[in-house]
């Protein structure tokens, strides 16, 4: 009677199996918004991008993003829950469902987005950057024939630094860890003479260094990094919600709306701060959300400039001017499509 | 009296339900139908979904460039232009060469640990219990980075041992194991040549030996003159061809040497790591073979007047393999597989730069995923599949 078992179990899998499918495309939003929440990807701590803080609340832009999210779909920045990856698992984690954003100073690149999911915007504009320890006496990355190199796998630096080294005719070799702690860990303990990744990393990570101030970052930026938040392909109106939560935050600090006067500012009358505000118009809801998304999203979590100071800024550990950050009104390259 | 006993029915035709045989042949259909129904909608449903997010699908992929570099290629020409069927080489290279290594070396150190925990020697004893207790009850991962830590933090750095410029012969440094490539010139394939003309004289006087043994009982010191031959001849060779073996110095320039062999310093706290582990699993296997063997065949050798070492390798170790080869392979399997936690410490194993880098970079996680496991599956089969000969080679033959 064996026999009747295994058919019964075969069937019964193969049953489970036809019944699961695909959560298919645009339908993003009805799903989270029967979970109740959004699954948001992180890194697995990046001081000033996404890293739990003392208490294990998440904080850095990229936490801001998809709090701001939250609040774009449910009025509440809480409603998010973060889940740690590492640069490898990142691309696969979103286009198996596992989470609906990625928000993981991901470099926006032609082959990631067509391979992976729809960059939504750019929310910090870098570029890949070296730091060596004082001691070796280097003062230019062109001096760097034979040294070895940390980084990480499965990043778009790691190409970059064997990009950067063939064209000028330099040999290196790379260790290449999967996570940046042991980037760290291993550039503290002397294994590399250089550790690369992006000028905002080396920042971040600098600060972990057993004596931060014996190392210093070379000036030579070897790359445009623009990192920005992705979203799966093939869901449109998912993707717009991820795109227009980045541009009301940009377009907020562009009109002067902040966390602390957009109640004061629904009554401005200002037809475009009326317009991004909700007060007058129906742009969220040609999104499938609320028409004061994006005042939801000032009141939570506030404008670009707020999330910016608050993380990466020049009163944070990483001590980041605005550089390429500011808008493009104040000499950066920050500019948002407008809303209306 | 002949016709009562001529009394058979016919039997009436049965229905094929009622024929054991047949049954059985309709529920093995049945199972086949089902299995296979199972296959079809496991693949239907990866390619339709697949399909369904933009996912590329086929091993194009494999030919295209990877873009990045490999910190050692071992017996592969690699650099950033080469493709990525390449990076899969480099992968399986390595992978191999940490699981062989691996599995010789943690054979011969659990050995010698399997045999002292028996000694009659209290402090060798107790000493081989503490080593097969602490290591087999700590998790590998942990041992692994214990040990990377432990090559990597207390080494001073290439540039406090050398200034730029020096020629270097041998140097260990944090950056690794390095000593000075040995090139080999004209004539040296007599060296080679001499190295298997005395592994065939051994076996010839390993053969007359056993002959004249059997004929005579006199014995034949083997070993020796096999030692003396296979390292004698190849010398006397070597120097006969005018000593055709000169050293490349590895040259320190501002960071580090460059040139020369080195063996990473990942390497070796893999090594270490899995050797170690592995190796205490292996003592306790060797220990239960050995006590397997029933003490009475001891005491017999004694009775015989069989010295105490010859008591050992001739009587208690050959009965001793038919109880320790069969978890033996297990444990060769183990640490095969265990090698892709290699992926921690920055090794460039299969699973590290074909299942993670090249992953990430193509996205091709169906083809990528398939071709590892199959690679796993593969030594893993071929590991057991010798091991199972080997096992049949020396069973305990019956007559």
């Amino acid at each position: 009677m064996h026999n009747f078992k295994s058919i019964a179990t075969a069937a019964a899998i193969a049953g489970s199996l036809a019944a699961t499918g695909v959560a298919s495309a645009d339908e993003t939003l009805d799903a989270v918004k029967g979970n109740g929440s959004i699954q948001c990807g992180v890194s697995q701590g990046l001081p000033g991008f996404s890293n739990p803080d003392d208490e294990g609340n998440w904080t850095g832009i990229d936490v801001d993003f998809c709090r701001a999210m939250a609040a774009a779909v449910f009025g509440d920045p809480e409603a998010v829950k973060f889940t740690p990856l590492s640069a490898k698992v990142r691309f696969t984690a979103l286009t198996s469902g596992e989470i609906d954003v990625l928000a993981r100073n991901t470099t926006w690149t032609m082959s990631r987005d067509s391979d992976f999911g729809e960059f939504v915007g750019v929310n910090y504009y870098d570029g890949q950057g070296f730091m060596v320890p004082k001691s070796l006496g280097v003062a230019s990355a062109t001096e760097l024939s034979g040294a070895a190199v940390c980084t990480n796998t499965g990043t778009t630096t790691e190409l970059n630094v064997a990009d950067y080294f063939r064209a000028q005719g330099m040999d290196y070799t790379v260790v290449a860890f999967e996570k940046a702690d042991e980037v760290v860990a291993a550039y503290d303990a002397g294994r590399c003479d250089v550790y690369t990744t992006d000028r905002s990393g080396l920042a971040a990570q600098r600060t972990k260094l057993s004596a931060p101030d014996d190392h210093m970052v070379l000036p030579e930026i070897i790359s445009k990094e623009p990192l920005g938040p992705l979203v799966r392909h093939g869901d449109a109106q998912w993707g717009d919600i991820a795109r227009w939560t980045l541009n009301c935050m940009i377009n907020a600090e562009e009109m002067g709306v902040s966390s602390e006067n957009v109640e004061d500012m629904k009554g401005s009358d200002d037809p475009g701060i009326q317009r991004l505000l909700g007060v007058d118009g129906d742009l969220g809801s040609k999104i499938g959300l609320d028409n004061g998304f994006c005042a939801n999203i000032v009141a939570a979590v506030g404008n670009y400039a707020e999330s910016y100071n608050r993380n990466v800024g020049p009163d944070t550990p990483l001590q980041l001017d605005r550089g390429l950050n500011a808008l493009w009104s104040d000499g950066g390259v920050l500019y948002a499509a407008p809303m209306r | 009296m002949s016709e009562s006993i001529n009394t058979q029915k016919e039997v009436p035709e049965l229905g094929f339900w009622r024929d054991p045989a047949k049954r059985a042949w309709v529920w093995q259909g049945l199972v086949i139908a089902a299995l296979a129904l199972l296959i079809y909608i496991v693949v239907d449903n990866t390619v339709t979904n697949m399909a369904a997010r933009g996912l590329a699908s086929g091993f194009g992929f494999l030919n295209t460039s990877s873009g990045f570099g490999i910190i050692t290629h071992p017996f592969v020409d690699y650099a950033e232009t080469s493709d990525y069927f390449t990076v899969f080489l480099v992968g399986l290279v390595n992978t191999l060469m940490v699981a062989i290594i691996g599995c010789i070396l943690a054979l011969a150190l659990g050995f010698v640990v399997g045999i002292a925990r028996l000694s009659s020697n209290w402090l060798v004893r107790k000493v081989a219990t503490f080593y097969v207790e602490l290591f087999r009850n700590l998790p590998l991962l942990l041992q692994i980075l214990f040990w990377y830590g432990a090559v990597l933090k207390p080494l001073p750095g290439p540039r406090e041992l050398h200034t730029a410029g020096d020629s270097v012969f041998f140097s260990v440094n944090n950056r690794g194991v390095i000593f000075a490539e040995p090139i080999t010139g004209d004539g040296f394939e007599m060296v080679w040549y001499a190295f298997f003309a005395a592994i065939v004289l051994t076996l010839i006087v390993r053969y007359f030996a056993r002959i004249r043994q059997m004929r005579t009982g006199a014995q034949f010191p083997v070993f020796l003159t096999g030692l003396g031959l296979i390292i004698g001849l190849p010398l006397i060779a070597f120097f006969a061809a005018g000593s055709p073996l000169s050293f490349a110095p590895a040259e320190m320039s501002r960071f580090a040497l460059s040139g020369g062999v080195t063996i990473i310093p990942e390497l070796v706290a893999l090594l270490f790591a899995l050797v170690i582990y592995t190796a205490a699993f292996i003592a306790e296997i060797v220990r239960a073979g050995i006590q397997a063997v029933s003490h009475g065949q001891t005491e017999a050798a004694s009775a015989l007047g069989i010295k105490p070492n010859h008591r050992m390798r001739l009587v208690v170790v050959p009965q001793a393999m038919r109880v320790i080869v069969p978890p033996l392979t297990s444990q060769f399997l183990n640490l095969t597989k265990n090698s892709s936690l290699a992926t921690a410490i920055a090794y460039p194993d299969l699973f590290a730069v074909f299942a993670g880098t090249t992953l990430n970079q193509t996205g091709q996680a169906v083809e990528i995923m398939a071709m590892t496991l199959g690679v796993y599956l593969t030594l893993s089969l071929l590991t057991s599949g010798f091991m199972n000969w080997y096992n049949s080679r020396i069973k305990l033959v019956e007559r």
